[in-house]
């Protein structure tokens, strides 16, 4: 492994401090797919084969609420330091503000680790959800890699970096040894083409996709996303589609880095690490990855985005897809607009343009992605626009995404939602039932009172 | 009942991690083993955990454990005193947290659609084999780096004895 290691070691340090990177990865072995030179480098090989068991170095280790629960396992190591405090990166997100004291405590535990352990890339309650967070912080980009104890951590792959969600006793052990085992998965190609008809949002493109190929269609696989149907797809609504391939068993999901993701990675960068935007930007652009053209993939699909229809979710599973005009009149209680999947400006401009003027029926929960979408969402006017309509507004964090609080259901309740998962119990409630939808659908159903698309709106 | 028979549970296709371990306690409920054990299954099968018997199987259909990351969705089942879930597919976080747990989880289509709930099986670990019936299903043997963790009964003693 020799001297490609200690280059990957220097590489994986910079998410803390720069490192230049002068030596050339342009040599690989073989032709590759995008996932799989990610794994080869953070292995310290140049090459990787599907099926293949390889040990890698992650640059970034993501966990949130669970840190406390992670770190009494990492207490029962004999390690006792962790290797890279650089590469940890923690949010508080998924119960915030607490909302009881079991989960006060909870945070206090997390709070005492990151001191204890001077992690530096600390995200406070009220900053927001966890992989919202670290693309707006500039931790994560292309070339790099994530390994998360969240089953959403497919989302960086909108970076173009490689990242898969692990359980809590991996991160434990990576915590204390900085490596973990991985499988190289095959990789799943789906090529985009033409642009999204007005009224689809990548969410219907995504809902269709879990559809057509199954909750399992991409069980232990990468999926990487490439044509020219990805111009059209704005930054907001490529993480949807990368977020939500955790719904088709994906272990990774993967877009090229492109101007659009350029350009948005440089304006963020320039707001929340303007000391070092410059030179973290040439460290993505010196890291991005791209496949090979002559590189091996297990299926090949293609979609023609102007052929993708408003669908929807229907309990108790993701897969349970329908078109949204054939779902039939179902009345609403509560609409969630949030999580990591549709908690972002995109969306929630989605809903205020559909609100603007109007007067809910059913209740509206919005919960921003993060304090920076909040933030922009109010100063564009669309906080007030959703307030005005009757729309209640959350602290930015998980809310009631994996029910632990702040909206969860009663039983009998039907719940129209931006988030990723319907699953039985998945708000809190067995008895509930919860669609999913693209935001401005969950808008415009609050408005009806039952589930309709905004253009159906007298 | 020899050490090595095992009696069977059984369920459908996409049971998933909500139901195998709810949300609502994954902060609150983490490394009690009574407590993890109490709740496992709760939203599916509310028999399982009262009945459960040291030593028995779950077998199961497609994408078992597919959703959330959490680990007490392993956890709860090996404190309940289960050898193995035997499926015939799982969800990949699910299946790495029941190597990193020492829980076995076994990929086994073949066998799921022939065995009913009550009855019992064989776990054959040296040759990879379930036997049902007088009847041998194979599974994939897992890769040498990856059984040490399990045999270890977990990636946390795997590391605590690789550190000594
Ligand atoms: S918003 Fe929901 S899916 Fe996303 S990280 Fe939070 S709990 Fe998980």
């Amino acid at each position: 492994m020799g001297s490609v290691l200690a280059i990957s070691q220097d590489r994986l340090k910079s998410t803390g401090t720069e490192t230049k990177r002068d030596t050339a990865y342009g040599s690989f072995a073989m032709a590759m797919t995008a996932t799989e030179k990610l794994l080869a480098r953070a292995s310290g090989s140049s090459a990787a084969k599907p099926g293949e068991v390889l040990v890698i170095e992650p640059d970034v280790i993501l966990s949130h609420d669970n840190t406390a629960a992670i770190a009494q396992l990492f207490e029962q190591l004999p390690h006792r330091r962790v290797k890279y405090p650089e590469r940890l990166a923690i949010t508080l997100d998924h119960a915030v503000p607490p909302p009881n004291p079991g989960h006060a405590r909870n945070h206090q535990a997390v709070r005492r680790f990151v001191r204890e352990h001077g992690i530096g890339n600390f995200y406070e309650v009220g900053r927001g959800i966890c992989h919202q967070v670290l693309c707006e912080e500039g931790l994560v980009g292309p070339g790099l890699t994530l390994l998360g104890a969240d089953s959403h951590s497919t989302h960086f792959g909108w970076l173009g970096a490689f990242s898969a969600g692990i359980g809590r006793s991996e991160v434990a052990a990576l915590w204390a040894t900085g490596e973990l085992w991985l499988r190289v998965p095959e990789t799943i190609r789906i090529r985009l083409s033409g642009e999204l008809k007005t009224g689809v949002t990548s969410k219907d493109l995504t809902i269709h996709l879990i559809g057509q190929l199954s909750s399992e269609g991409a069980s232990y696989k990468a999926v990487e996303f490439d044509g020219g149907g990805l111009n059209s797809l704005t930054p907001d609504s490529r993480a949807v589609l990368t977020n939500m391939m955790a719904e088709m068993g994906a272990k990774n999901a993967w877009i090229a880095p492109d101007g659009v993701t350029w350009a948005w990675l440089e304006n963020i960068m320039r707001r929340t690490r303007a000391h070092d935007c410059r030179e973290r930007l040439a460290y993505f652009r010196d890291n991005a990855l791209y496949p090979d053209t002559d590189a091996d993939y297990a299926e090949d699909h293609h979609i023609r985005l102007g052929c993708i229809e408003p669908v929807i979710s229907c309990p108790q599973s993701v897969d349970n897809v329908l078109p949204l005009s054939e779902v039939g009149e179902i009345p609403v209680d509560l609409g969630f607009i949030g999580t990591c999947t549709n908690g972002r400006l995109e969306d929630i401009a989605a809903a205020a343009e559909v609100l603007r003027g109007r007067k809910i029926r059913a209740r509206l929960l919005v919960i921003p992605a993060s304090s920076m979408v909040l933030r922009d969402a109010s100063a564009a006017g669309y906080i007030a626009a959703l307030i005005d309509a009757g729309a209640t507004v959350g602290t930015p964090g998980c809310g009631p995404c994996m029910g632990v609080h702040m909206g969860v259901l009663a039983p009998g309740e039907v719940c129209v939602s931006s988030a990723n998962r319907n699953f039985r119990g998945r708000m809190g409630e067995p008895e509930a039932r919860i669609y999913l939808a693209n935001p401005a659908v969950v808008a415009a159903s609050c408005v009806a009172g039952h589930i309709i698309h905004p253009a159906d709106l007298l | 009942m020899s050490a090595n028979s095992h009696r069977i549970w059984k369920y459908g296709d996409d049971v998933n991690t909500d139901v195998i371990f709810p949300g609502k306690y994954t902060y609150t409920v983490s490394h009690d083993p009574a407590e993890l054990a109490r709740h496992a299954l709760e939203d599916l099968d509310p028999q399982f955990a009262a009945n459960v018997r040291p030593g028995d199987v779950i077998v199961a259909g497609r994408n078992w454990g597919n959703g959330s990351s959490r680990e007490q969705a392993v956890t709860c089942l090996a404190h309940a005193g289960l050898r193995a879930v035997i499926a015939s597919s799982f969800a990949r976080i699910y299946y790495r947290n029941a190597i990193n747990n020492g829980l076995l989880a076994i990929p086994c289509p073949e066998i799921v659609s022939v065995v009913s709930a009550g009855d019992v099986l064989e776990i054959d670990m040296e040759n990879a084999t379930l036997i049902w019936d007088g009847r041998e299903f194979g599974f994939p043997p897992l890769p040498a780096q990856v059984r040490d963790i399990l045999d270890a009964n977990g990636i946390i003693p795997y590391l605590q004895a690789k550190h000594l």
